[in-house]
Order: C-alpha cells, then sequence, then structure tokens
C-alpha cells in the first residue's frame, strides 16, 4: 500500500488489523523487566488493559495499555479490548502508584471503546471514566499517551490523558467508531466509510488540530514486518520526552498539561 | 397539593366553550403528555414545575425555565453567551443546523450559564438544554462549562450544573471528546480550591457528559426517574442482544448502585440546593 495517498478508511482497516502489534508487543520490545500488575482492589481484574511496571532503559516506568487479542480466543478473553469499570479503575490505581514512587506513566491506547454491557453500567462506566480522566490531568509524575491502533470514544481518553499525546501514523483516535458515528448521523452505520472521511480521525488530521504532538511513522513495508524500527523510535520519543517534562518541574508540567486541554475550542 | 390545584383549574378549562379551546390549542397553548396521553394547558403545566398534573411525569425543562425555578427572580447574569458554535470537521450542514436551532429555541448553545443566588446565596449556575442538539457537548459547550467552573473559582463561589445530555457531539469530532478532558481538569482544580460542585443530573444525562463533570460532583442529585447512563440503552440492547429490564439506568438504579447521593423532587430541588449550599460555608 502506498502511504502517500491512504485514505481514512484504509488506516481505520489497518488500525483494527489483528496482526497489527498489541499493547502487549510494544511493552515487550521497548522496556525491559515488566512485571505485570492485577486488580482494582475492588471488583476483579479487567484482562482488556494490563498494566505494571518496567525499565525503560535506566528510568522505572509505569505502564498500561489497552488489550486486544491476537486471536479469536485472546479476543473473547480480552473482551476485544473493550474494558469495564474494574480495568478503568486497575488503570487508576496503578497510576496513583505511580504517582507515590515518582515514575513516569506511559499508557497504550487501543480500544474499540469502553465495554458497553450491564455489568459495565452498574458498576458505573460513566464515573469510572470521569475518574481517571480529572484524575491524570492533575498526578504530579509524566504522563505519555500513544495510540497505537484504535482509539476510541470516552473509552479511550480514560487512559488517554497526559502530557504527550502521540499516534502511530496509521493509528486512529476518534470520538466514537466510525460506525457508531454513521448511525447517528447518518443513521445507516454501514455509511462508516464515508463518516471515516470525515471525522478526521487521523494522526495527521489530529496533528493539524493541534490535539496531538507527534506521529511516529510507520514503514513502508508494514508496521509487523519492521516493528523494531517503530519500537526504537518510540523508545528513544519516550526517554527525550520523560526528560525534557522532568527537566520543567511538577509545577510547569501540569500547567502546561492543563493548557494542553483548556486551549482545545 | 399543587397537582389537586391544576387539577380544579382544569375544571375551569372545562367551562370554556368549545371554540375557545380550539383556538388556543391552534396557538399552542396545550400540549399532550406522551406518558399518560392527557391533554393539558400549558400554564397549568408550567405552574406545576412542569410535571403532568395527572400522572406526574417529568417534562423536560429548557434551561431558561429550569434557571427559573432555581434562581432567584432577577438575579442570573449570563456569563460566556458570545462562547459559539465551532466547525472543526467542516460537517456538512451542522452550522446551517446550529443556526435554526438559535432561531428556533432563542438560546445560542446547549449550555447557559451565569452567576446567579440561590435563596440568597450566589452560585455560578450551568444549565444544559436538551433543545439544542440534544443538549450535546461540543467545543462551545465544554468552553462555557470550563468558564463557568474557572469562574466559582476565581470568585470562590460554589457550582451547581444541571445535566441533560445525549454526550459528545459528534458533529465536532475529537475536539468534543477533548472537551471530557478540559472540564474535568477544571473541576480537578475546583476541588484543590475547596470549593463545593453539586451536579444534578436530569433525563438524560448519558455519554461524554456522564464520563466526565457530570459524575464528578461533591454531592450528586437526580431528579427522579431520569435515564441516566454511560451506553445509550439501544447500544447495550445491541451489544448484549437483550431487552434491558426496565427502570435500568434509572435515577433510581443509579441510587441503588451507589453512584447518585440523592433523588430529588423537581419541586424541593431549589430548597435542597440551597440548604446545601448554606451548610459548606
Amino acid at each position: 500500500m502506498k502511504m502517500s495517498n491512504v485514505s481514512a478508511w484504509d488506516r481505520v482497516l489497518v488500525a483494527r488489523q489483528i496482526d497489527r502489534p498489541k499493547s502487549s508487543d510494544y511493552i515487550e520490545n521497548i522496556f525491559d523487566d515488566f512485571i505485570e500488575f492485577h486488580g482494582d482492589r475492588c471488583f476483579g481484574d479487567d484482562k482488556s488493559i494490563i498494566g505494571g511496571i518496567a525499565m525503560l532503559k535506566d528510568i522505572p516506568v509505569t505502564v498500561i495499555g489497552e488489550q486486544k487479542g491476537k486471536n479469536a480466543k485472546e479476543n473473547i478473553e480480552r473482551n476485544f479490548g473493550m474494558p469495564n469499570p474494574e480495568g478503568y479503575r486497575k488503570a487508576l490505581r496503578l497510576m496513583k502508584q505511580a504517582e507515590k514512587f515518582k515514575r513516569p506513566i506511559i499508557t497504550f491506547i487501543d480500544t474499540p471503546g469502553a465495554y458497553p454491557g450491564m455489568g459495565a453500567e452498574e458498576r458505573g462506566q460513566g464515573e469510572a471514566i470521569a475518574r481517571n480522566i480529572m484524575e491524570m490531568s492533575s498526578l504530579e509524575v509524566p504522563i505519555i499517551c500513544v495510540v497505537i491502533g484504535e482509539g476510541s470514544s470516552g473509552g479511550a481518553l480514560a487512559i488517554g490523558v497526559g502530557d504527550r499525546i502521540v499516534m502511530l501514523e496509521n493509528a486512529i483516535y476518534s470520538i466514537l467508531s466510525p460506525e457508531g458515528f454513521a448511525s447517528i448521523l447518518y443513521k445507516d452505520s454501514s455509511k462508516a466509510k464515508e463518516a471515516s472521511e470525515k471525522m478526521k480521525l487521523t494522526a495527521k488530521d489530529l496533528k493539524d488540530l493541534g490535539i496531538i504532538d507527534e506521529i511516529i511513522k510507520e514503514p513502508k513495508e508494514g508496521l509487523q514486518n519492521n516493528f523494531e524500527k517503530v519500537t526504537k523510535k518510540l523508545q528513544k520519543y519516550l526517554i527525550e520526552s520523560i526528560k525534557e517534562l522532568k527537566e520543567l518541574g511538577n509545577k510547569k508540567m501540569l500547567e502546561e498539561r492543563y493548557q494542553k486541554y483548556r486551549k482545545i475550542y | 397539593m399543587v397537582i389537586d390545584k391544576v387539577k380544579k383549574v382544569n375544571e375551569e378549562e372545562k367551562n370554556k366553550s368549545r371554540n375557545e379551546k380550539a383556538a388556543d390549542m391552534m396557538i399552542g397553548k396545550w400540549v399532550k403528555c406522551d406518558s399518560c396521553k392527557e391533554i393539558i394547558y400549558k400554564e397549568d403545566l408550567h405552574k406545576n414545575y412542569s410535571i403532568c398534573p395527572y400522572c406526574g411525569k417529568y417534562f423536560r425543562l429548557s434551561s431558561r425555565r429550569r434557571i427559573r425555578q432555581i434562581a432567584d427572580e432577577g438575579t442570573f447574569k449570563e456569563i460566556g453567551e458570545d462562547i459559539l458554535t465551532k466547525d472543526p470537521l467542516n460537517f456538512d450542514g451542522y452550522l446551517r443546523k446550529v443556526n435554526l436551532l438559535k432561531e428556533k429555541t432563542k438560546i445560542s448553545e446547549a449550555v447557559k450559564c451565569g452567576i446567579c443566588e440561590i435563596e440568597g446565596e450566589k452560585t455560578v449556575l450551568a444549565v444544559m438544554d436538551g433543545n439544542f442538539l440534544m443538549g450535546s457537548m461540543g467545543s462551545a459547550v465544554g468552553e462555557r462549562i470550563t468558564l463557568a467552573i474557572e469562574t466559582a473559582i476565581k470568585k470562590k463561589l460554589p457550582l451547581v450544573i444541571f445535566c441533560v445530555s445525549g454526550g459528545a457531539r459528534m458533529q465536532e469530532g475529537l475536539v468534543s471528546l477533548m472537551q471530557m478532558a478540559k472540564t474535568s481538569a477544571a473541576i480537578d482544580k475546583l476541588n484543590k480550591a475547596g470549593l463545593l460542585y453539586i451536579s444534578v443530573l436530569t433525563d438524560p444525562t448519558t455519554g461524554g457528559v456522564t464520563a466526565s463533570f457530570a459524575s464528578l460532583g461533591d454531592i450528586i442529585l437526580a431528579e427522579p426517574k431520569a435515564l441516566i447512563g454511560f451506553a445509550g440503552p439501544r447500544v447495550i440492547e445491541q451489544t448484549i442482544k437483550k431487552t434491558l429490564p426496565e427502570g435500568f439506568q434509572s435515577s433510581e438504579f443509579l441510587l441503588e448502585h451507589g453512584f447518585i447521593d440523592k433523588i430529588v423532587e423537581r419541586k424541593d430541588m431549589k430548597e435542597t440546593i440551597a440548604k446545601l449550599i448554606r451548610m459548606h460555608k
């Protein structure tokens, strides 16, 4: 595929490919000694979000990622990367822990959205997302969010508030899936392709809108075929950004984080 | 009882001549309750807090009418009315639709914010309006709400937000989603300033508004039988391929599951809010 004239819809399809690297692949390739932690200490352990601590070269960090499956069986186990409230609460618990031990936080976003199920509503999906967004706006450690595949709706934003928002070149980030968008605005979910072209959901569109900070280029031969090239680039970006943010100091960093969202109008 | 009074007034109405009534209908003085199908004289409905005098169904309130019910007469001074809709996606027909709505509803966006007094207590009040694109939150709504929060911080005033919303506004794409972050970050600042925020959830409060400032009140109140949730009932039903039980995602359901503090009837809302504000002075 020639990347210069790829349509938004092409990117939607690429972002959703089952063999596209998942959060666990990034964690494995960018960090050393990842130790996964489980549970929200309240209800359960949501397998659609993984998280724990790891070493980014010589920096201890907290890593959190929305985890889709790599095959049908794992997808069922991971609920297709659609978290329930306990997933977001686990993420928040780990982020608070990071703040206590002054570890930078890196999140990987890859979700079709927060799970719209009965249990999710009973356990306060809206509250869980709201709380994460609010808390992340003032956690006193650097936060870098990377959209690696599909970033959809509040389910993505719930681990997506930070100092730097990065997207892989073919990742998408949108208010809702193109199908959902088309179903609401065109009353026809089969017009998803048409919708995706209007939604400004590509990395380039969102950089132009000033919502994201950086685009990580993907190799022409396909992300999965030269993954190391990308993870090296991303690793370098993470290390440099953390250094910059630490140099800013907490007060300045938090003020800039506030302004980053404050100015979006 | 207010309801009895209204019924009496309606008795008098019955004595009006047929022609008079027909004329009233023509000029839109009557409204049908979509719950019990009774025809109600609009003025009576409004005198009864916009609650159906026959079946008790809560009619949705415009922001103007809500402000009239909550703020002391003549005290509401609007802020942020110059913050207007933007069109970051250049979405076909969006601004045209907004302009038509502005004419029809006589409001300029889906939330009205201001400073007012509630039983004499100076308060920042934001009231969403379901008549304007289902109270959806685009950049102007997010900006106005944030301005309201920041005004409360600056003037050290309590904040009350009446929520009614279908969620983030689709027509503005990711810019709408980011308003969730913007408003929630401002609420965080309000919390750190030690100020009171009362969130009132009314029918319906869903999506990105539920998943941001609506759920972040120090105290969360709700009107009876309001639909409150993150995902809409239709989306859930499509996902689980089952019909939802009656009352799922109602105020009463949320109270039972621990997500709101209290259900307050409309006629008691002003008094309850004023009391809460006084207890935080």
